[in-house]
């Protein structure tokens, strides 16, 4: 009986509305906006975080990795003259084969240490050149990062240990590289020297490709060529000549990054100083840089929070204009309803009634324009996502909070015009004209 | 537009008037009631000052008198909108003079009809669901009625209307809707405020007649008029002056007393 009560208040309400369906429509906006803005918003902050979140994952929670820096200091010496570089001097900096063998054997906890030297080379086979980032490292090097091993095998103790002229490229090289032959069975040139494909991988981190970055930019991200470290520091020596825009630049750089990998993230974080103390205690300038992936992914969910916080005010605010909207139209409805009210009073509705079905009315606004927002808030980041390539996620959260705050909406200030309606004297109300 | 008697009533009708037959029995009892409105700190406006009326089942029942004599007032009164401020109210057996608002609310509901001059029916709904309304607000499941209130639209001959809302009606017609809509909870009595003022006299004169048949078929009817024709047609007329009823004229007796007489 109540349930059916409430059916026809509902259909009653509607009714109602529908006698004035611009001025509903118009209100219900308002709701329709708020609404869709905090699911789209959501959506997109949700998308943008992700992004973040999963490239940081990528550099591995458990891992510290240590990179060499030019130091501020000698990049001005060095550009600051106007003329070519210092001929004959090279620039020396960055992290040394006795900072990683020292990183492996003094701080606790530590797994594997993985040094890399990155050099950046113009890959040839046959008439096809691709511009490349000949990485020398370790064996090892599979532990730290995630790498799917397509064909073939990757590089070897003994490839290490013989300095051997192998490589191992990646995926998007090889069809760069050999578009119709089979890049196993061929060597690739890297300077002077051929190099035997023996594996080719795809490589799901990104450590090395954060690096990209000069010459490099805009190429796409997978060129990477893999080669031992002995392999390299023999080939390419320890001084790397680059030509650049007529001058020449030398600098010698043992290793270019070493990534630390520890036994598990609580070990992470007593490391973190013990390796920054380990670090300036040796060198005397600050041409190194410390990144911690576990603290990013820390940052980036405080961030993430903040940002949540700002939208979440901006989302109240407009739906605490939509609300506003309703309750003045709600309260014009009122007043011109009166002499509705004043019969409907004459006719036995108690008070209750009356509250009732202005309450109804102001919820079935709202909850209608909550209903069409989470659709057009649903539907905005797909179209975000397909006009701008940015990444996002609905949450079934904020569509719930967004649905059930607009319900609220109608509920608190609903309550003041219905209540104001139901006060009204039905003799005064019925005399209204 | 034959019997008003046939549809089911919505709750078990009050043993006093049994329809079709007024019996004599008064089921609406006034006694020394007063109503004084405050109109702020000192003034005061004394608008009813001690009405005694007693009126029977089945009678027709019309209330005159110039504007300030306590008319209103008492109509608001008889029809439960309002509370006396002294004396005490009888309807159906009932003193309803220290009910609550939601007491009173329901009395309406049950035991009133209201006809009003602008006929007042509710623009967003049909003729059917305007005659409904009553119903609604006694928790009633409205389908089981369907049937009741479509009889009683054929009854003020709008049977073919049903579906019409009030906007698409004449004011003769809107006014037979709400005198459907008065009867619908089968009421101890019908309250008309000037139900013809808003129309012109042949379709007054129709309504009046529908609200005359209506009294044949043992409704107690109270009507409030300036028109001393529509009072004409009314068993008793009392008229009001200063809050006292001044003088009652009796037309001819009412059907409880002229059975008496008879028999």
């Amino acid at each position: 009986m109540l349930s059916f009560q409430l059916l026809s208040t509902v259909r009653l309400g509607i009714k109602s509305l529908l006698l004035h369906k611009l001025r509903s429509g118009l209100t219900m906006l308002g709701i329709i906006f708020g609404v869709c803005s905090v699911i789209a918003m959501l959506a997109i902050g949700e998308g943008a975080s992700y992004e973040a979140q999963e490239a940081i994952k990528k550099l591995g929670s458990n891992n510290i990795l240590v990179r060499s820096l030019k130091p501020p200091e000698a990049s001005r010496q060095q550009g600051g003259g106007g003329g070519p570089g210092p001929r004959g001097l090279s620039l020396k900096y960055g992290l040394t084969y006795a900072d990683a063998a020292r990183l492996q054997q003094t701080i606790p906890g530590v797994k594997y240490v993985v040094p890399m030297r990155i050099i950046r080379e113009n890959v040839r086979f046959g008439r096809n050149e691709v511009p490349c980032q000949v990485i020398g490292t370790l064996p090892v090097y599979t532990e730290v990062t995630q790498v799917d091993v397509l064909r073939g095998r990757f590089l070897t103790d003994l490839d290490e240990l013989y300095k051997n002229n192998v490589c191992v490229i990646t995926a998007g090289l090889a069809r760069r590289l050999f578009p119709t032959e089979d890049p196993m069975q061929h060597s690739v040139k890297i300077d002077a020297f051929y190099y035997r494909v023996v594996g080719i991988i795809q490589e799901t981190g990104k450590a090395e490709q954060r690096t990209q970055t000069g010459p490099m930019e805009g190429q796409p991200l997978d060129n990477n060529v893999y080669i031992p470290l002995s392999t390299s520091r023999t080939r390419f020596g320890e001084v790397l000549i680059r030509r650049l825009a007529g001058s020449i630049e030398a600098e010698e750089v043992q290793l270019h990054q070493v990534t630390v990998q520890m036994e598990d993230t609580a070990a992470v974080q007593t490391a973190d100083p013990q390796i920054r103390t380990l670090l300036k205690h040796f060198h005397d300038q600050n041409d190194y840089e410390l990144i911690v992936p576990l603290e990013l992914l820390r940052q980036a969910e405080a961030t993430k929070r903040r940002f949540n916080i700002v939208l979440g005010s901006i989302a109240a605010i407009s739906l605490l204009v939509g609300g506003i909207g309703i309750m003045n139209i709600m309260l014009a409805n009122v007043t011109e309803r009166t002499r509705e009210i004043g019969v409907r009073r004459a006719l036995g509705a108690k008070r209750r009634d009356i509250t009732l079905q202005f309450l109804v009315e102001t919820v079935v606004l709202s909850v209608g324009g909550g209903l069409v927002g989470v659709a057009v808030g649903m539907l905005t980041p797909v179209v975000v996502s397909v006009a701008t390539d940015m990444k996002t996620i609905v949450t079934l959260w904020s569509v719930l909070v967004a649905f059930g705050i607009s319900g609220a909406v109608g509920i608190i200030f609903g309550l003041y015009p219905a209540r104001a309606a139901a006060l009204l004297d039905p003799i005064e109300a019925l005399r209204h004209e | 537009m034959n019997s008003v008697a046939s549809p089911p009533a919505p709750h078990p009708p009050p043993a006093a008037p049994p329809p079709g037959a007024g019996d004599g029995r008064p089921i609406i009892g006034l006694q020394a009631i007063h109503k004084i409105y405050a109109l702020g700190e000192e003034a005061q406006v004394h608008a009813l000052r001690g009405v005694d009326l007693a009126i029977t089942a089945g009678s027709y029942l019309a209330i005159m008198g110039p504007s300030g004599s306590g008319k209103s007032t008492l109509l608001n009164l008889l029809g439960c909108l309002d509370r006396p401020t002294a004396g005490r109210y009888f309807l159906g057996g009932e003193d309803v003079s220290q009910m609550s608002d939601d007491q009173l609310s329901e009395v309406r509901g049950r035991r009133i009809g209201f006809i009003f001059q602008s006929y007042n029916l509710i623009p967003q709904l049909s003729v059917l669901e305007n005659i409904q309304v009553p119903l609604l607000y006694q928790g009633l499941d409205l389908r089981a009625y369907e049937d009741r209130c479509v009889e009683l639209a054929r009854l003020v001959g709008l049977g073919d209307r049903l579906h019409h809302r009030p906007n698409q009606l004449s004011g003769g017609q809107q006014q037979r809707v709400a005198i459907a809509r008065s009867l619908v909870n089968d009421p101890l009595m019908i309250l008309a405020d000037e139900p013809t003022g808003n129309l012109d006299s042949k379709t007054g004169a129709e309504v009046l007649d529908l609200i005359d048949r209506l009294n044949h078929q043992g409704k107690t009817i109270v009507l409030v008029t300036h028109d001393d024709r529509v009072a004409s047609r009314a068993h008793r007329v009392i008229h009001m002056r200063d809050g006292l009823i001044d003088r009652e004229v009796l037309n001819r007796p009412a059907p409880g007393r002229a059975a008496s007489a008879h028999a």
